[in-house]
């Protein structure tokens, strides 16, 4: 602890959120082609903002990428989750059948051919039905983060970019956030939906999630913006937009994608315990949240109706853990 | 320090206000309280307005508000629509969820320290790998799968516990249940505390202690254990508050009769004064016990001093 008294408390904050989510390193050796390519993606992605002379041969980002491409959990997790994107996108491929189909004369059945998780409750298809709940716990989490980080990232960052009276208030809101339990606030919101679709609950996790992201933003915007290129920059006359843009954003981002891809896993779980307290997705969507609740009233007499999707569940989850983590290991200069 | 304190406190209370208002918004987006007095049934116009006037529920929103802060200051946390006393409510799930979250936070300190401490020592070895693995494991889990697995493995397969909790709910029965609703936390704190640990141990206090000749035990109690717990003990602290909202999962898997177990009913039976009230307490709490952890850091650390 430096000072005696924090100014900012938030920044801590931020910084502490961040820590939670630390999960530690790694370091072996080896690759493969498929989590090189989407790595690849990833990387012009990261880069397009980036606008650093030619001269300058290796950024944050390409440091990083090399980093990452000899990272064993990094290709495993991104194995696993291109695996994921794959079968929510083409579940038929890896899956005949209906989930939706079911016969309750094989209710409970055990593991049989053509159905190798067994039968559930309801008689449906075990296997059938962990494969096409993918979709929904996969489109949640990326629609979710996707939210989280744009509306997070573009209020904290002009919060602390400008500061002044928006800043303070932002910061309150974000307090206020804070004080409310997720789960409780996804009880009370998603209590009076009646739609079955998976919006209500991407909605309702922006609206609890933002002031995460916004924190983080904001502490590392204020970091970046001290900096002596952004002054510089500013000595030059670049107009606000400009030193957004092109100066800070940048520099600044790097915490911000570490947290929101740890946080996609997390609402991957959320979304499965808000749909196993009955007010997250409803039926007939097929989701491993609602299977789990479903198959724990059978617990007894077949848990491998709850066993199968919830493993998934954990697996996605870890997936996306996993990666956040390596991806924080790379970007983090001060490990390096 | 009490000047500190006080600025503390100030800035409490637009919290406070801005989380109670919050939530207040949202019960009240949540339906026609009125409808959910009539149950199942469609409630007769007449008797709806008359209870709607008797509630005070024709007023504004914001009128509302006002009087159900300014009663709730005074003590009077409204009546749940079957009659009975909000504050009743919480005289009998409030001791039930503390001690729900009592060991929760015991596990927390005594498992996820001493496991901290041990990996943060060996970094790098078998059990630092292993224990590494568990803790990710235990975080990709959502929780109320790990407590439907225990439940099943030690309530019902092996017969260890009661696979349901009482309604007195005592500290013996509550410590499987304590131990899921830790679980994510503990993993947490676990990683937290192995991560200061071994970043310290290489500082040069420690050093300078191992060069004294102190034991290893005191150099590990004394000066290690002591400057790395200030992270931890923030992460508990600010747990707390997140623990007694998020036990609903936990309670509603054991059926113990709880805060969230209260909070769960409340919200399918649109009874707006009583989550309401517990969410106000909830909101104190929260705040209280961040406050407590910004004060215990300069007992933990005295270099740090609150003018």
């Amino acid at each position: 602890m430096p000072e005696p008294m924090p100014p900012e408390p938030h920044i801590s904050g931020g910084d502490r959120a961040a820590e939670d989510g630390a999960i530690a390193a790694t370091g072996l050796d080896g690759t493969m082609d498929l989590a090189a390519q989407e790595g690849e993606s990833l990387e012009k992605r990261l880069d397009a903002p980036e606008s650093g002379p030619e001269g300058k041969p290796r950024s944050l980002w390409s440091d990083a990428w090399r980093d990452l491409r000899r990272n064993p959990v990094f290709i495993i997790s991104g194995l696993a989750i291109l695996f994921l994107v794959f079968i929510s996108l083409w579940p038929g491929s890896i899956a005949s059948g209906n989930p939706l189909q079911c016969d309750l004369s094989k209710a409970q059945e055990g593991s049989q051919p053509g159905a190798p998780f067994g039968y559930n409750g309801q008689g449906c298809n075990v296997y059938t039905r962990t494969v096409y709940g993918a979709r929904v716990s996969v489109t949640v989490g990326v629609c979710a983060t996707l939210g989280v980080a744009i509306l997070g990232s573009v209020l904290g960052g002009l919060a602390g970019f400008f500061g002044g009276a928006g800043d303070a208030v932002l910061s309150r809101i974000t307090d206020i956030f804070f004080a409310i339990p997720v789960v409780l606030g996804g009880l009370v919101l998603l209590s009076v939906v009646t739609s079955s679709t998976v919006w209500p609950v991407i909605g309702f996790m922006v609206l609890l999630g933002w002031p995460q992201i916004s924190r983080i933003a904001r502490g590392s915007v204020i970091t970046t913006r001290q900096n002596d290129y952004v002054q510089a920059a500013r000595a030059l006359g670049a107009s606000n937009s400009r030193m957004l843009l092109r100066h800070i954003m940048p520099n600044a981002i790097a915490p911000v994608i570490v947290v929101a891809t740890i946080a996609l896993g997390t609402y991957i779980s959320l979304e499965a315990t808000l749909s196993y307290l009955g007010v997250g997705l409803k039926p007939p969507t097929v989701s491993w949240g609602i299977d789990i609740s479903s198959a724990s009233q059978y617990i007894r007499t077949a848990p491998h109706a709850l066993l199968w999707p919830a493993g998934a569940l954990a697996v996605t989850v870890l997936a996306f853990i996993m990666l956040g983590d390596a991806v924080r290991d790379a970007l983090d200069p001060k490990l390096r | 320090m009490g000047r500190y304190v006080i600025r503390r406190l100030l800035q409490m209370i637009p919290v406070f206000f801005g989380a109670t208002l919050l939530i207040f918004l949202m019960v009240n987006v949540m339906g026609d309280p009125i409808a959910g007095l009539c149950g199942e049934r469609q409630c007769d116009p007449a008797t709806a307005t008359q209870l709607r006037k008797e509630f005070g529920l024709d007023k504004p929103l914001w009128q509302q508000y006002a009087t159900y802060m300014g009663n709730v200051f005074t003590g009077d946390f409204g009546t749940a629509f079957n009659g009975q006393e909000v504050t009743e409510l919480m005289a009998s799930a409030f001791p039930v969820t503390v001690r729900l979250t009592i060991v929760a936070i015991l596990f927390e300190i005594v498992i996820g320290i001493t496991l901290g401490v041990v990996t943060g020592l060996r970094r790098g070895r078998p059990i630092d790998t292993g224990v590494l693995l568990l803790t990710l494991v235990v975080i990709s889990v959502p929780t109320f799968v790990t407590g439907l697995l225990l439940q099943l493995l030690l309530g019902v397969e092996w017969g260890w516990i009661s696979p349901s909790v009482s309604t007195e709910a005592p500290f013996d029965e509550l410590i499987v249940p304590g131990l899921v609703l830790a679980s994510v936390s503990l993993a947490y704190v676990t990683r937290l505390t192995r991560t200061s640990i071994a970043e310290n141990r290489r500082a040069d206090y420690v050093r300078t202690a191992i060069a004294k000749g102190l034991p290893r035990r005191r150099v590990i109690t004394r000066h290690l254990l002591r400057n790395s717990l200030i992270p931890v003990v923030t992460f508990i602290g600010t747990d707390i508050g997140a623990l007694m909202g998020g036990a609903i999962v936990t309670e509603r898997i054991f059926n113990i009769h709880g805060v969230g177990y209260q909070l769960y009913q409340g919200i399918l039976r649109q009874n707006t004064q009583t989550v309401v009230g517990f969410v106000t307490i909830l909101v104190l709490v929260f705040l209280v016990a961040n406050l407590l952890v910004d004060l215990l850091y300069a007992v933990l650390d005295p270099r740090i001093r609150y003018a």
